[in-house]
């Protein structure tokens, strides 16, 4: 269940996410790894306390240690407004706008997927393909969460089981193992 | 009890600045606009466990500050561009306690003895004002020599042939290669250049209390988990143990308040907003060099130089695609430069003389690698190729890459000043930088970045590309935007008030008690980064404040 979007507004996400970075024999495609979730994670931050924004450290538990990542950290007065601003936008607040009015991550998407259609997810590849590009500010904000869901901890919600890292050869986080001075000099 | 001096910024300079004058018998207050994330709440002389192996965290999401969404600055080409062309971060560096050592991989260089005397060496320059340092290498080298031991560096002694002359060996030995710089350091040596280990502020072994470094790869734009990298966790630690040092995070500093010839302390915008003012018998700033400047002019301090000269180097960056793995994700982010490009050779000087300019200069070279897959993706089209790309990763897996950090020459025109009108979230003018990379900048950019891209070749590249950052491109793109981290400059430091802002001791030529130990009093940048020369700036001007002597290295 998604935490900010609605059933719908997932259903186009995940289709589209799966259009930007695909399944491929080696590993998933974006929409299996959990890049959806990543970023619906990252726009219903707040609905969680601490709000998901920063993984603890200083290790994950996969390479022994603690799994701290799992446990975020709080924020700070000027953290929080910070990341609501960057998320929620300014809603017209004064403390919001002493720059003047910013549109949140909430309203791109909320605006952006309804652009892509409801019917997204059921369309022809090339349909989808073209409505994403006729929306290029939309798609690079996309794309880029895409990236980081896809590619970062899995902790913030994405790369489900680090699949998306075994796939391209990447080890991940490492601590507290490290790599010994052999493997780094004589691989 | 009044302090005994305020230190505003706790980066490597405003820690530096602790660590002597807290061994002295000072007491001290540490201000710090960012947050701790670098000691343990509960025992400050004990380093904390916030950093990790994250790349979002860490490069996408803001975590070692300034966020830019409520601490912006602004820039602009020049003032033909009108007010600004963009609003958000412009070569920040990390806003936290520990400052801009969180994140650095930690190249700590020293300078070579000429880079104090270009004028007097080399001569001036058409648009520039390059002038001598009213102090040269000689008499930094005993600080040079504290501060390595303080920071911990490791390195090879005698391996530079360029290096200056050096009172004691260096603390630790260099770390272990990265396995891509064994390979472009062959290729640079067939070609005729003189590659050496760099020297490193990562413990290669156990130092002060501190691990040795294993090799995470996590190090350029990351705190260090486990806490080998020095800079500047050591120095915090020691002035905190001391229990004459109180760390203030969170806090803003707004204002020097003065009266007459002294200042009388500073005011302060705690974390909930409220303001409060804190008196010292001394204030040090230790800002850095965009928000050094900034606090001056929130004070209205009045010299027309303050802001001017502003340098971060003109990065000439050569990237090829190896046909074999380069494993950059394993060890520190850079072990291995040279500085043959610094020194020139017959062929620069004609390409100086080509450009219409007396002489140019490079900057050091690092041999470098990528190793993070959130910013690889982002590089690749997405659609049906990215997770191929991804998997057969020409620019992570499989890229090298040679970083020049080119000398910028000062400007005048160059600078930081107060935006008119953009603020931060706590209502205060944010910096807005005006730069442009001048003539000579471009001139030594076209000359070496096909000799890096040679190297390249030499190595097996099958492609290579040369680029700059900043890029070229019109005032409007983002391009134009530096990105280097390594500001310079904006306080100059000199004999004459003429021509300089701070004396030859940092201290405000205006003011008897302020004095700035940040890389802010830089006269020119060098071709170095700018870490362990102001570190060591920083080590001079406390123990003038406190009549003290560097420490002599240990026997043997």
């Amino acid at each position: 269940m998604p935490v900010w979007l609605t059933g719908a507004e997932f259903r186009t996400l995940s289709a589209a996410c799966d259009r930007m970075i695909p399944p491929s024999a080696a590993g998933p495609g974006a929409a299996a790894a959990g890049v959806p979730d990543y970023i619906d994670g990252l726009l219903g931050a707040f609905t969680v306390d601490p709000p998901r924004i920063w993984a603890g450290g200083p290790t994950s538990g996969r390479m022994g240690g603690e799994p701290a990542f799992a446990r975020f950290h709080r924020l700070s007065a000027l953290d929080e407004l910070a990341w609501r601003m960057r998320i929620e936008g300014s809603r017209g607040l004064p403390e919001r706008e002493f720059n003047g009015p910013v549109t949140g991550f909430q309203e791109q998407y909320r605006r952006g997927l309804a652009t892509l259609g409801d019917d997204f997810d059921r369309v022809d590849p090339e349909v989808q393909d073209s409505r994403l590009r006729s929306d290029p500010d939309f798609a690079t904000l996309l794309f880029h969460h895409a990236c980081e869901g896809m590619y970062g901890a899995p902790e913030y919600g994405g790369n489900r089981d680090g699949a998306a890292w075994r796939a391209i050869g990447f080890a991940g986080d490492v601590q507290p193992r490290g790599w010994t001075d052999a493997e780094v000099s004589n691989p | 009890m009044t302090l005994d001096a305020v230190i505003v910024g706790s980066g490597p300079g405003g820690a530096t600045v602790a660590d002597v004058l807290t061994a002295a018998g000072w007491s001290v207050a540490i201000v710090e606009k960012g947050r701790n994330h670098l000691l343990d709440p509960d025992d400050l002389s004990r380093p904390a466990s916030d950093f990790s192996n994250d790349e979002i965290k860490f490069l996408n999401r803001h975590f070692l500050g300034p966020d830019p969404m409520v601490e912006p600055r602004t820039f602009r080409t020049g003032e033909e561009d009108g007010d600004r062309t963009h609003v958000g971060e412009v070569n920040s560096v990390p806003s936290t306690v520990g400052g801009g050592g969180t994140h650095a991989d930690g190249k700590v260089p020293r300078f070579m003895p000429d880079d104090f005397r270009l004028h007097s060496r080399l001569g001036p320059q058409p648009d520039a004002d390059v002038a001598d340092w009213p102090l040269g290498y000689d008499e930094l080298e005993p600080y040079y020599t504290e501060v390595e031991r303080s920071v911990g560096v490791a390195g090879t002694d005698g391996s530079n042939p360029f290096a200056g002359p050096r009172s004691a060996p260096f603390p630790m030995p260099s770390g272990a290669p990265m396995f891509g710089a064994t390979r472009s350091v062959v290729a640079a040596e067939r070609l005729g250049y003189h590659p050496y280990p760099a020297p490193t502020a990562a413990n290669s072994v156990p130092f002060d209390g501190r691990p040795a470094c294993n090799n995470c790869g996590f190090c350029a734009f990351f705190g260090c988990p486990i806490h080998a990298k020095g800079d500047p966790v050591a120095m915090l630690r020691r002035a905190m143990a001391t229990g004459r040092a109180e760390l203030i995070p969170e806090t803003f500093v707004s204002r020097l308040r003065v009266d007459g010839r002294r200042a009388t302390g500073v005011d302060l915008v705690g974390p909930d907003g409220s303001p409060r003012f804190l008196a010292a018998r001394h204030v040090v700033v230790a800002a850095g060099a965009i928000e050094t400047p900034r606090l001056l002019l929130l004070s209205d301090l009045d010299h027309p130089l303050v802001g001017r000269y502003l340098m971060t180097h003109f990065q000439t960056i050569a990237a090829g695609s190896l046909p074999f793995r380069t494993y950059a994700e394993r060890g520190r982010a850079v072990t291995h430069v040279h500085d043959d490009m610094i020194i020139g050779d017959a062929d620069s000087r004609s390409a100086a003389m080509a450009a219409g300019l007396p002489w140019l200069r490079g900057g050091m070279v690092e041999h470098s690698g990528a190793a993070l897959p959130i910013m690889e993706a982002k590089h690749y089209p997405w659609g049906a190729h990215h997770s191929g790309l991804m998997e057969d990763s020409p620019i992570r897996a499989r890229l090298w890459a040679f970083i020049m950090q080119g000398e910028d020459l000062p400007y005048p025109g160059n600078r930081v000043d107060l935006d008119p009108s953009v603020r931060d979230a706590r209502g205060y003018p944010v910096a807005r930088i005006t730069y442009r990379p001048g003539r000579h900048e471009m001139a030594a950019s076209e000359h070496f970045g096909p000799r890096l891209a040679a190297i390249l070749k030499e190595m097996g590249a099958e492609w290579t590309a040369v680029t700059t950052s900043p890029g070229g491109g019109n005032a409007g793109s983002p391009a134009a935007v530096p990105e280097s981290r390594h500001n310079m400059g904006t306080v100059r430091m000199g004999a004459d008030p003429a021509t300089s802002v701070v004396d030859p001791n940092g201290r405000l030529h205006q003011f008897d008690n302020v004095v700035v130990a940040d890389s802010s009093v830089f006269v020119t940048s060098a071709g170095y980064g700018p870490t362990l020369t102001l570190v060591a700036l920083a080590a001079r001007a406390a123990h003038l404040l406190a009549g003290t002597r560097p420490l002599s290295p240990p026997p043997g």
